[in-house]
């Protein structure tokens, strides 16, 4: 090789079959997806709380994609429905993550739909679930002597409360917690048809899986 | 159309379109071994002197007499080809100098917000009471340090590095190149406060908001003008190797970074896919073909005998500039994504084998005879290592692209120990090794403490390992875990915590050896130390250092 015309061109082909392939082609193939009949848009204090998600890097830890039966036994602990795209007509950005350190969260708010709970656990997770490894917020409250008029204080399982203290939760830690709760992909969908699904070849994987 | 018939279509237009790639090679005489073009990194009589700038005199002159082999000439290299190259080193020296110090304090940063972000998982109540240090964020800070402060500024050095020295031409427009460095920097500087202030786009990879990625994007556009200017401009007729993969590298990570971060224009899945294309070609189409490039140059420079075969690196670069490119889709596996993206990206992950066989084995066919080489040169070490883990990282990836082993290895740690097998035991050490071996050229100063070097890479080469090793079994355990509907989710916790303990202690020797690196690279740049050979740029005759090793 001794062009320097033919190797950038050459580059650049294959960059563009590859942009086409992976970016271009899933753009107009999701284009028109229509949200589900059940979806609603987030309100203004759950895309705060979406926003704190993001700002915390929640995702790095949580993903929010259940997934077929046929692949993995997510169903069963409680996640939810294997999920279609139309599920996040109103993700901007998407949130899908890529690790389980900790359970998916896309049905949180159908598994569990106490504030107190969720405002607890963000405050001390290992006061709800012994050996968890999340990391603690108490940023996003506010420990004083006693509450302002007006204020929520959290409900704190014994021996996690600070002696003599109350825990108020910040805007951020409310707004944050109505985002947890709206995660409810609990409506109907039409199932995907069957060759375009992500899971149509995972019978075929799991059996490889459990031939190997 | 049914899926059956497509891909057996697909696969008849792939044989006949090989047919003719294959008449196409016979006719262009690419079967036929071409050692003029693998030469072409050597000056006239080069062949058989060895050159590993980072050893003292007596070592290097062991080096060169375990090199020697029967049937060398003893006729020292071409003066007028040494004394140009000199001055394309020189052309170079500042833009490199800032590009490989700028790299030096990302990787310092960076490692140790990933030491404290792995001490985190298994630590979780320490360091919470400010946002900025929540593990989200702490592990952000560390991507985009490593990934755009150390490895990003490192590759861009040792491109301009060795970009005028292939072509046998003083670098162009290096103010541009300084600019677009310090554009670069800049970006990545903000990128990592606004992530430690919460403030990110939330697509893993490409988290610097989009906003400050114009800079960054603006920087990469400074740096390839003068760079591609350089190249039409060159004195050499033949382009090695090296110079396709790096500017293949500049232009196609320009290009991904421009697509994954145009605002407003991805959504939902789609976003998705397109976040996973990004994620994975950073690695595929920049890291990796400018660390693969790096070994073409330095291993058959050091050891002084050009690669066995040419024409199999030509295999290589376009092989892997058309199968990696469509990797990623795999990332999504058993998403709410078209099946077929993740089936081609599956395909073009298995056909990954075939360009990284053609490095592997034309690098063991040069290298044939010659291991022992390793115990005398420790650049060469880093790059032996680096070529080795590569290999290693890239079977594995492709094998773990299968839906049988994502099923268990899927959102698990065992993923997290696969991307660092690949960006720090093979681009990390090839990046160290490239940096012993440019400083002393760039600096004219000599490493001070040259046994620091082997301690660097000792401590580097066992912390990776015990890091890698670690983290696969413990995350595999976690996916075995997860995949058993009896246990509870929990139980998928638990058995991972003595394996990222595990984790740390790799990642504390990691770090140590960032220490002593960074800390070896500041005692030269600042003529700390010994003084063994000199400042070139004072002493009398200007060309001694580099003269004294091609001897």
């Amino acid at each position: 090789m001794e062009n320097e015309v033919k190797l950038t061109a050459g580059a650049m082909v294959t960059f563009a079959i590859a942009a086409s392939a992976l970016v271009i082609l899933p753009y107009i193939q999701v284009r028109d997806v229509a949200p589900p009949a059940g979806l609603k848009p987030y309100t203004s204090a759950e895309l705060r709380g979406r926003a704190s998600y993001i700002a915390n890097g929640c995702m790095y830890c949580h993903s929010q994609q259940p997934r077929s039966e046929s692949f993995a036994p997510d169903a069963q602990r409680g996640w939810g429905r294997a999920s279609v795209p139309g599920d996040y007509v109103y993700d901007k950005p998407h949130l899908l993550g890529s690790m389980r350190t900790g359970p998916d969260l896309f049905n949180i708010g159908v598994r569990q739909p106490s504030k107190d709970w969720h405002l607890g656990h963000l405050y001390q997770p290992r006061a709800y679930v012994p050996g968890s490894i999340m990391p603690a917020y108490p940023y996003l409250f506010d420990v004083k002597d006693q509450a302002d008029p007006g204020e929520e204080t959290l409900k704190l399982p014994p021996g996690h409360a600070p002696a003599g203290k109350v825990v108020v939760p910040k805007p951020e830690a409310l707004d944050l917690v109505k985002y947890l709760q709206a995660l409810k992909r609990d409506y109907p969908v039409l199932p995907p048809e069957p060759r375009d699904a992500a899971g149509a070849q995972a019978p075929a994987a799991a059996a490889a899986g459990k031939a190997s | 159309m049914d899926s059956a018939i497509l891909s057996l279509l697909g696969a008849f237009l792939l044989s006949i379109l090989g047919l003719f790639v294959f008449i196409w090679s016979l006719r262009k005489g690419l079967l036929v071994e071409n050692p003029k073009a693998a030469s072409v990194i050597f000056a006239r009589g080069e062949i058989g002197h060895a050159d590993d700038p980072a050893l003292g005199r007596a070592q290097h002159q062991r080096l060169a007499a375990a090199v020697a082999e029967p049937g060398d000439t003893a006729h020292p290299p071409d003066a007028q080809e040494i004394a140009a190259r000199i001055a394309a080193d020189r052309s170079s020296a500042f833009p490199v100098f800032m590009f490989i110090g700028f790299a030096c304090m990302w990787l310092l940063l960076g490692g140790i917000a990933g030491l404290t972000a792995s001490l985190k998982l298994h630590w979780p109540d320490w360091l919470v009471s400010e946002a900025w240090m929540t593990f989200g964020r702490i592990r952000t800070v560390h991507l985009t340090a490593v990934l755009y402060g150390w490895i990003t500024n490192a590759e861009l050095g040792i491109i301009i590095w060795l970009m005028p020295r292939l072509l046998r031409t003083p670098l162009l427009g290096p103010m541009w190149i300084m600019m677009g460095g310090a554009l670069v920097n800049v970006a990545i500087a903000s990128g990592i406060g606004a992530i430690g202030a919460g403030w990110t786009d939330g697509l893993e990879y490409l988290e610097m908001p989009w906003q400050i990625g114009i800079f960054f994007a603006a920087g990469m556009v400074c740096i390839i003008v003068p760079v591609m200017y350089t190249l039409v401009n060159r004195k050499v007729e033949s382009l090695y190797v090296t110079t396709w993969y790096h500017t293949a590298g500049l232009l196609w990570i320009t290009l991904l970074f421009i697509v994954g971060k145009m605002p407003g224009v991805h959504f939902g899945v789609q976003q998705a896919a397109m976040n996973w294309w990004y994620g994975h070609n950073v690695l595929g189409l920049w890291f990796t073909p400018v660390a693969v490039g790096a070994i073409y140059y330095f291993l058959p420079k050091i050891i002084a005998r050009p690669i066995r075969s040419y024409n199999l690196s030509i295999l290589g670069f376009w092989t892997l500039a058309f199968f990696y490119a469509q990797v990623g889709g795999h990332h999504l596996v058993g998403g709410p994504v078209p099946g077929w993206l993740i089936t081609l990206s599956i395909v073009q992950s298995m056909m990954m084998i075939v360009p990284v066989l053609a490095f592997s084995i034309n690098m063991g066919l040069t290298m044939q005879g010659r291991a022992r080489l390793g115990l005398y040169s420790p650049t060469l070490r880093f790059m032996l290592f680096g070529g080795l883990m590569y290999l290693l990282s890239s079977l594995q990836g492709s094998f773990e692209a299968l839906r049988s082993v994502q099923q268990v290895a899927h959102f698990t740690h065992f993923t997290v120990a696969h991307a660092h097998l690949g960006a720090y035991g093979f681009v990390t050490m090839v990046l160290f090794g490239a940096i012993y071996f440019m400083m002393p050229r760039i600096l004219h100063w000599e490493w001070p403490y040259p046994r620091l070097i082997a301690w660097h890479f000792w401590l580097a080469a066992t912390g990776i390992l015990i890091y890698f090793v670690g983290l696969s079994y413990g995350g595999w355990l976690q996916g075995l875990a997860m995949l058993d509907a009896s246990r509870p989710f929990m139980d998928s916790v638990a058995v991972t915590i003595p394996w990222l303990q595990w984790r740390s202690v790799g990642g504390a020797l990691m770090v140590a050896s960032h220490l002593i690196f960074v800390g070896h690279f500041l005692a030269m740049a600042l003529r700390f130390g010994p003084t063994r050979a000199g400042a070139a740029l004072f002493s009398t005759k200007p060309q001694a250092l580099e003269l004294a090793h091609g001897e």
